[in-house]
């Protein structure tokens, strides 16, 4: 397990995503209100990039005709087939025992403790006073 | 590890060619159609419009899954409708999944529904000039298909006697739910035509037509909606067989397109049964229905029957016979299939060639 | 073993309103003058032409009028020679299928009354559904309440087409009180020609029309999950009678697939639809749309995969088999003896007295 640091902060701005290509795996980092995460660009479907997806809510309800809609910016709506799944964990809302999608760590570091490393910057050039997503790849 | 990972997990990349049987294009700009149409025709529609046998003029009746009822991703860098971009088209999907062969279906221009029926042929034949110039003849990879006004059977006889034999039309288009059942002797001249000319005719599930969606009304949601592509093609083919259609033209190929296929075997069965049952009420009927069948319909993969275990659905090839299967992705459809994920289990190489590019390349004569 | 020695319970034979005239002494006096001065002679069903082959095996039919309507002939082939222990009685009968909701509710009314008093008085193993008009949910609530203590009414009866969906609020009362009761909804083949049976148009035959009806079922069972009519009554069961079964599967894989990239749009359907239908839904066996090979038949039982799922049926008089082939050959003994039986015992509460 090593450590990337694939965007500064304010390359993802809240509800949207950047994505990585970490050792040759294709990975959507999402800003979810300030906080990140990372799971592999690829629906356990049928494959779409899920970088196309819809932020959206979760809807659920306990009576037909109503709706409780919460958790609005954390749930992931596939670009195509519309499964819906959470943006933090990775786990599909409607078969959440068998389907997920590969997640990965995701932290945000100061500038100034990645220079001292061990980080692999890569392709990423990291200045002392920003702040930057690393991942655990 | 559950199913769907597997099935990702193990895709390989799309080796051989791929006949796509369901591609949608659209035109960037309304006039790119139009402007084949006499000067009255395009005047009628700028005033009056298209007409759908439904409330709205541009939204479905049910909101659809996504915009332009297309995948997210599907939207050209230029901002112009999803499967309106050739280039585009060829990049996110002709070239990646290595398609050989894709079958256009102009969808949205309703040509069974317009209230003008020779404002329906002038658009019909704008339609099929604007998918040769714009389309086939730019990227012969795309083959056609002949739209027809088809509540207007001697018109749609002589635009199919127009286009039959023209390399880039590969069969002639129809949607299921018209003013009668297909089946219905109003149509014949269209399948006449079709059997002189030896051409398939593909019917693309959905649209909206004369009648409630459902025998039991209009359901309320799209989740309800969706599936009933797979009711109507129950009944296009009981009314097709039950009519004596296929016994008249024996030579008549149908492709139900967009309305999966998981429903076939039972429907066979079903249909045997009771045929057997009413016979004296169809003396004409002298082959058993599921032969019928099984001889002059092929079926579209797309959208694909997901079973609970994914070792039925191979049975459910079995059934239906494995050189009747013909893979669509429906492209840019957000319920598109992608060739190297929507079939969890192993295929032969026999079985692969057949389902993803040999049963269509005989039934349309690609080459 | 043959299934006869086991003493079927079966869950839907036909008794038949020959005409409108039997029911003259259940009406009030309003309503027997309306149907008397207005000449309502006969409201029988399109869908069932007396006459047609599929309405009574040749076996089955008397020597003169409607298979169906006479009780001797009914003993000696349901008890005697196909050796039921218990049937269930569905009338499909027009007073469903009128538009004067208010005339639906006194015949049905009186439907019910003539079947408690020609039928289940006279022959102690009939049971019945109540037929109820179900053009205005609160005179379906109210014939449900009537009829209700007579504990030999075991079910609701409905028709797998009509004015609008199934699943649709307008039906609830009746499936609350149905609910309340014990009482399975039954929804039968049959139309009331509010539309035409099929998306296509109006067909040209009755084998098409026939064929169609599994269709209906397909939409009304979509219906009643997508509009959370089964999630709001949870312990209620729907019972679908003369469906052709073998279409289930495929329906069951379409609309989980569709509820996994739409079920935002009807949130209150919590679970895949399968594990909705295996819970709540019920498939009488006669039809059974299958072709003659057990292995296809064991399939498609695996495919529905639940042992509680299929009820026996002869769904006589008509004409769904010969001789006594009711069973499908690939039915394990295990399972006919669940399909014969325990199926119904669980499926009807107001059967239990016979466990």
């Amino acid at each position: 397990m090593a450590r990337y640091v694939v965007a500064t902060t304010g390359d993802i701005p809240v509800g949207t995503n950047k994505v990585v290509t970490v050792r040759g795996r294709e990975i959507a980092v999402f800003n979810v209100k300030g906080a990140f995460y990372a799971f592999l660009n690829k629906c356990p479907h049928e494959g779409a990039r899920l970088c196309h997806g819809a932020v959206v809510g979760l809807v659920r309800s306990d009576e037909p005709g109503t709706f409780e809609y919460t958790r609005q910016g954390e749930i992931l709506r596939c670009p195509w087939h519309g499964w819906e799944f959470d943006i933090r964990t990775g786990q599909s809302w409607v078969d959440p025992e068998n389907t997920w999608v590969k997640n990965y760590p995701a932290s945000i570091e100061r500038g100034g403790k990645l220079v001292e490393g061990p980080y692999k910057a890569e392709v990423f050039p990291v200045s002392v006073e920003e702040d930057y997503v690393v991942l655990e790849v | 590890m559950n199913e769907t990972l597997v099935r990702t997990a193990g895709a390989t990349p799309v080796k051989d060619g791929v006949v796509d049987c369901d591609i949608h294009p659209l035109p960037a700009r309304p006039d790119d159609v139009l402007a084949y149409m006499p000067e009255r025709w395009q005047e009628h529609h700028r005033v009056y419009g298209s007409h759908f046998r439904a409330p709205f003029r541009e939204s479905s009746p049910w909101p659809r899954a996504a915009p332009a009822i297309s995948r997210r991703d599907a939207w050209p860098p230029n901002g112009n409708m999803p499967g309106s971009d050739l280039p585009f088209m060829r990049e996110q999907h002709l070239d990646l999944h290595n398609i050989e062969f894709g079958i256009l279906q102009v969808l949205g221009f309703a040509t069974g529904s317009q209230r003008n029926l020779d404002y329906s042929a002038a658009i019909a034949s704008a339609l099929n000039q604007w998918q040769l110039d714009y389309w086939c003849n730019p990227e012969p990879r795309l083959k056609g298909s002949i739209v027809i006004p088809t509540e207007d059977p001697e018109a749609a006889v002589a635009e199919i006697e127009r286009w039959a034999g023209h390399p880039a039309f590969a069969q002639i288009f129809m949607t299921p739910r018209l003013t009668e059942p297909m089946g219905r002797r109003r149509y014949w001249p269209i399948y006449e035509a079709a059997s002189r000319h030896n051409l398939p005719i593909g019917i693309h599930g959905g649209g909206h037509g004369a009648h409630a969606t459902t025998g039991g009304g209009w359901p309320s949601y799209y989740i309800e909606e969706h599936p009933t592509a797979g009711q109507s093609a129950q009944a296009l083919i009981t009314s097709l067989i039950v009519e004596g259609v296929l016994e008249r033209w024996t030579n008549l190929r149908f492709v139900v397109v967009e309305a999966g296929f998981a429903w076939v075997p039972a429907l066979g069965w079903r249909l045997d049964k009771h045929w057997r049952r009413l016979r004296s009420e169809v003396p004409h009927i002298e082959r058993l229905p599921s032969e019928q069948m099984h001889q002059h319909f092929w079926f579209t993969t797309q959208p694909v029957d997901e079973p609970e275990r994914p070792d039925d659905m191979r049975r459910t090839f079995d059934w239906i016979g494995w050189d009747r299967i013909l893979y669509a992705s429906d492209y840019p459809h957000w319920d598109f299939d992608d060739p190297r994920y929507a079939f969890p289990f192993r295929l032969s190489p026999e079985e692969r060639a057949m389902l993803f590019r040999d049963n269509a390349v005989s039934l349309f004569g690609l080459a | 073993m043959s299934w006869r020695d086991v003493k079927p319970i079966d869950c839907d034979i036909h008794v038949v309103v020959p005409h409108t005239g039997v029911l003259l002494p259940y009406l009030d006096d309003y309503w027997r003058d309306y149907v008397t001065v207005r000449g309502v002679r006969n409201l029988d069903m399109t869908s069932y032409p007396p006459t047609a082959p599929l309405t009574s095996r040749p076996d089955w039919r008397p020597a003169t009028g409607h298979a169906g309507t006479d009780l001797a002939l009914l003993r000696r082939h349901v008890f005697d020679e196909l050796g039921a222990q218990i049937a269930i009685c569905n009338v499909v009968w027009g007073a469903q299928a009128l538009h004067h909701h208010h005339l639906a509710a006194a015949l049905c009314r009186a439907v019910n009354a003539w079947v408690a008093a020609e039928w289940l008085d006279r022959e102690p193993r009939l049971r019945a559904s109540i037929v109820v008009p179900w053009q205005n949910a609160a005179h379906a609530v109210e014939e449900i309440e009537r009829c209700a203590p007579d504990r030999r009414f075991v079910q609701v009866l409905l028709l797998a087409m009509a004015d609008q969906p199934l699943g649709r609020e307008h039906y609830w009362p009746i499936y609350e009180a149905a609910a309340r009761h014990g009482l399975p909804i039954a929804i039968h083949a049959g139309s009331a020609y509010r539309h035409a049976t099929t998306s296509l148009g109006w067909p040209s035959t009755l084998l098409e029309d026939y064929v169609a009806q599994a269709s209906g079922f397909q939409n009304q069972l979509m219906s009643l999950i997508c509009e959370g009519a089964l999630s709001k009554f949870p312990d209620l069961k729907v019972v679908l009678v003369e469906s052709g079964v073998t279409w289930l599967p495929a329906f069951m894989w379409r609309a989980n697939k569709i509820w996994r990239a739409m079920r935002m749009e009807t949130p209150w359907v919590d679970r895949p639809p399968a594990a909705i239908v295996r819970d709540q839904v019920r498939l009488t066996l006669q039809p059974f749309d299958a072709p003659p090979d057990a292995a296809v038949v064991e399939r498609v039982i695996e495919q529905i995969d639940s042992d509680r799922t299929i009820l026996f049926a002869t769904d006589y008089p008509h004409w769904q088999f010969d001789e006594d082939e009711v069973i499908p050959a690939g039915l394990s003994a295990d399972l006919a003896r669940r399909v014969l039986v325990d199926n119904a015992l669980a499926t009807y509460p107001r059967l239990e007295s016979l466990s």
